[in-house]
């Protein structure tokens, strides 16, 4: 049994005719955070989305917690443990902020060894979001962007996943709250989940993670650890800098 | 009107109101959640009335009636679970449209079912145990059962107020309406939540079936009444809005009951008698309060909704061997009244098709190329087929000069109806046609001095050489090769361009300069206009025009066809009214139960070819390597 909570062997989709993702493989280990970073177009998020059983036309191998997923409806995938926050977050705004946490609401969940993955509660969840804990019955409409960032984090934690697809948590949302996620970020990976995170800014991806596969247009370019892509100022400008 | 008897029918209409929102609850959260739009959902409410009947009678007393009214809705509600385990399960990833086919198709299977069980006649329940008799309410004497009705409603609304509010499951419901794909990936069986609205939302249905059997008898109409019915209440409530379902429910069926009320009114200089307005009445407030608020009363406007259907395909002109054929077809057509002298049927029989195929064409150049669905396409054949037969009847114009007339008559109707219907989408574009074609229908049938009524026009034969039917079909013929090219052309033209453009992108269309709203205001008048030659060309080949021809039933045929060959090719509605006309001529000739036969074979081809006829060859074309 290798130590990769996730790990994806030629994964490829396409949206109609086109082809967004050119045979990608990568791995997520236990408790490891790594980026996927890359421009706008890249092919981040349809990674994520094509992991998550959401993209009807995709082939590959994509194996989570030892068992092949890549045939799996959606919903099954997320009832194994894999969390997914959406780059559009897709907050229900109908909803209230403790109604959203409830159609997130799973089972208590063990990892593989046994030992309980962090269980999480509404009460928890505000504790490591504070501002949610000051508007349990607000509408998500009335919510602001990164009040709404932080809903989708806290949405997927009701699942008590054992691993986050996290894409793009700092896009759009003001500096504080970016600073906000990097913190919950580590709190998370305190507390032993694996995190794959999208991500087009270097700066935030320096904070949280371990490990970076760079891409583009839909193909692995560049893989190493955070330190390594920190010192090479030439892949940055190749592949990161707008 | 004295304002005892104008408050007495304001109950009666809160009384009907009650049977409205049940049905029309119903359909709403179903749509809200699966993004169905169940057409077979009225005859489910019909289920409802006969299956109630039959307790009511064959147990009897108050377990049967009561009991009987629980048990149906049970029974309907199961029925509903089944329909959705079975078949709409299969093709949530079809097109919409497909969708709608299917529902279409349990329309016809469940009339003839309930037509074979229950037999033809109008089937009255007893009355209600413990509401026998009538409450005297401002001097008039209102039934019992009719104030038990009215309780009702509210009582319904509140429930399922609650469920939605309060329980999971209804907390669910929000969210999928809102966003399902988000809520499978947050691990939510959506099978089963669809399975569970759907039974539901037929539970619902069955109920205001049941509850209506000791008012009115169960009879075999009543399933595409209900449906326009509850269409009309969702679309102004708002879609996926129960509280709006309830107050449209409310202001239609008070609409309705003081139209009756007020019954006819000398205003000195004319006479109006209001209560042949009823049939008007609802679909002017539809159309009216689309106008005004077109998300309905109290619906939001639908976000994006997330096609989970793959992105259409662009059109291809046609390839050579594709025109080699139509040629081919062309010339047997041209032969035909050579090769048909021994059975002149078939002439008649391919005039039939030619005019389906004009019809199906026009309404595929706005459905497909344009995106909007048009629920109400009869509307513009009426106006052809009727204005030719009343110039002719009227002004004794020749047949020249009437066929020329009759588009005209139908792209005037199409620039009016147009004009409003191209600043909705989605479905209430939908309804908002079907509005309108209502509308023209119900003009034409109680209008009886200038269209005849009920009777129609007679007498509308084609004069020499015209008569004879080999000479009329070539003329057919003649204007559907016509109509066809003439479509085709607009949609390869910078004219085609723009309104797919504005069908896939309306705001990157705008954007570049497109007026989308023109434009497809324009492609609307466009459809009207080629409509309205088939509707007069009908009018001279059957020699008559009865209000029946352009009935609701016309616009859905329309659909069919449409479907049948599927909407993203351009010789699908060709194929598909061919197919549609033929099987309508040969089927219903074999059997007494023809609905239910139809039925049978568009819910085998819609399992079978999820693309339309067309558009499965054109795939299984590709893939066996031939290149379009």
């Amino acid at each position: 049994m290798s130590n990769a909570m996730l790990s994806v062997e030629s994964l490829s989709a396409w949206y109609g005719a086109a082809r967004i993702l050119y045979d990608l493989s990568f791995e997520v280990g236990r408790g490891e955070v790594v980026a996927l970073m890359g421009r706008n177009g890249a092919g981040k998020s349809t990674t994520m989305k094509a992991i998550m059983g959401l993209i009807a036309q995709r082939q590959g191998r994509v194996v989570f917690n030892d068992a092949d997923i890549s045939k799996l409806e959606p919903y099954q995938i997320a009832r194994r443990g894999l969390g997914f926050t959406p780059e559009d977050r897709r907050i229900f705004s109908d909803l209230t902020v403790m109604e959203n946490l409830d159609i997130g609401r799973q089972p208590p969940r063990q990892f593989p060894d046994g030992a309980p993955a962090p269980l999480w509660t509404p009460e928890r969840l505000f504790a490591l979001f504070p501002n949610l804990a000051e508007m349990p019955d607000r509408l998500g409409a009335r919510m602001s962007g990164g009040e709404q960032q932080m809903l989708t984090v806290a949405r997927t934690l009701m699942g008590n996943p054992l691993l986050v697809l996290l894409d793009e948590p700092s896009e759009g949302v003001a500096p504080l709250i970016v600073e906000q996620m990097a913190n919950t970020i580590v709190e998370l990976k305190k507390e032993g989940l694996s995190i794959l995170l999208s991500e087009q800014n270097i700066h935030f991806a320096q904070l949280v993670s371990d490990r970076v596969y760079v891409l583009e247009k839909g193909q692995i370019q560049w893989q190493g650890t955070m330190a390594q892509l920190s010192g090479s100022p030439d892949i940055q400008r190749a592949y990161l800098t707008v | 009107m004295t304002l005892d008897a104008f408050l007495f029918q304001v109950l009666n209409g809160l009384s009907s109101a009650s049977g409205l929102f049940l049905i029309a609850a119903g359909l709403s959260l179903i749509f809200g959640v699966t993004r169905i739009v169940n057409l077979a959902h009225g005859s489910l409410y019909m289920l409802g009335t006969y299956i109630a009947y039959t307790f009511a009678t064959k147990i009897g007393g108050v377990t049967g009636f009561w009991g009987g009214i629980v048990a149906t809705a049970l029974i309907v509600g199961a029925l509903g679970a089944a329909i959705e385990f079975v078949l709409l399960r299969r093709i949530y990833r079809a097109p919409e449209l497909f969708q709608l086919l299917a529902t279409f198709a349990l329309v016809l299977v469940i009339n003839d079912f309930a037509l074979w069980l229950w037999g033809p006649a109008d089937l009255l329940g007893p009355r209600a145990p413990g509401f026998r008799g009538a409450v005297e309410i401002l001097g008039r004497r209102l039934p019992s059962y009719d104030l038990f009705l009215i309780v009702i409603g509210p009582l319904v609304l509140l429930a399922l107020h609650l469920t939605l509010t309060r329980t999971r499951f209804g907390r669910l419901i929000r969210a999928a309406t809102q966003d399902r794909e988000m809520v499978g990936a947050l691990g939510v069986n959506q099978a089963v939540l669809f399975t569970s609205v759907f039974a539901l939302g037929a539970a619902l249905a069955g109920l205001g079936g049941a509850l209506q059997i000791a008012r009115e008898p169960a009879n075999l109409a009543t399933d595409l009444i209900a449906l326009g019915d509850a269409f009309v209440v969702v679309v102004v409530g708002g879609m996926g809005s129960i509280p709006g379902a309830y107050l449209a429910a409310v202001i239609i069926a008070e609409v309705k009951a003081l139209c009756i009320g007020i019954g006819t009114v000398d205003f000195g200089f004319v006479t109006i008698n209001f209560s042949k307005f009823t049939l008007v009445a609802e679909f002017l407030v539809m159309a009216i309060v689309l106008i005004a608020r077109p998300y309905g009363l109290l619906g939001k406007a639908q976000g994006a909704v997330r096609s989970i259907a793959e992105p259409e395909e662009p059109i291809r002109p046609a390839t050579p061997l594709l025109k080699a054929f139509g040629v081919a077809v062309l010339a047997v057509l041209v032969c035909l009244p050579l090769l048909a002298q021994s059975s002149p049927y078939v002439l008649v029989l391919g005039i039939d098709v030619l005019i389906a195929v004009i019809f199906a064409a026009s309404l595929h150049f706005i459905m497909g190329p344009g995106g909007m669905h048009s629920f109400g396409h009869a509307a513009y054949f009426g106006l052809g087929a009727y204005g030719a037969a009343l110039l002719v009847k009227w002004l004794a114009w020749p047949m020249g000069a009437a066929l020329i007339a009759a588009p005209l008559l139908a792209l005037a109707g199409a620039l009016l109806f147009g004009w409003f219907a191209v600043r909705l989408s989605g479905v209430y574009l939908a309804m908002l046609t079907l509005a309108f074609a209502q509308i023209v229908w119900a003009a034409v049938f109680q209008w009886e001095g200038f269209t005849g009524g009920s009777n129609g026009v007679i007498g509308v034969w084609p004069p020499p050489p015209f008569d004879k039917s080999w000479v009329y079909f070539l003329l057919t013929l003649v204007l559907a090769v016509a109509a066809v090219l003439l479509l085709r052309r607009f949609l390869f033209a910078p004219f085609g361009y723009a309104m797919r453009a504005g069908r896939d992108s309306p705001l990157r269309a705008e954007a570049i300069g497109i007026d989308v709203k023109r434009v497809h205001w324009l492609g609307f008048a466009m459809a009207g206009l080629v409509c309205g030659v088939a509707g007069g060309l009908f009018a001279f080949a059957k020699g008559s025009i009865s209000p029946e021809t352009i009935h609701i039933n016309r616009s859905i045929d329309g659909l069919v066809m449409v479907l049948l060959g599927g909407v993203q090719t351009l010789t699908g509605p060709i194929a598909g009214a061919s197919m549609f006309a033929l099987l309508q001529d040969t089927v219903m000739r074999q059997t007494e139960y023809w609905r239910a036969l139809m039925g049978a074979i568009i819910l085998l081809l819609v399992l079978t070819f999820p693309q339309g006829i067309v558009g499965a060859f054109a795939s299984l074309w590709r893939k066996v390597g031939g290149r379009t």
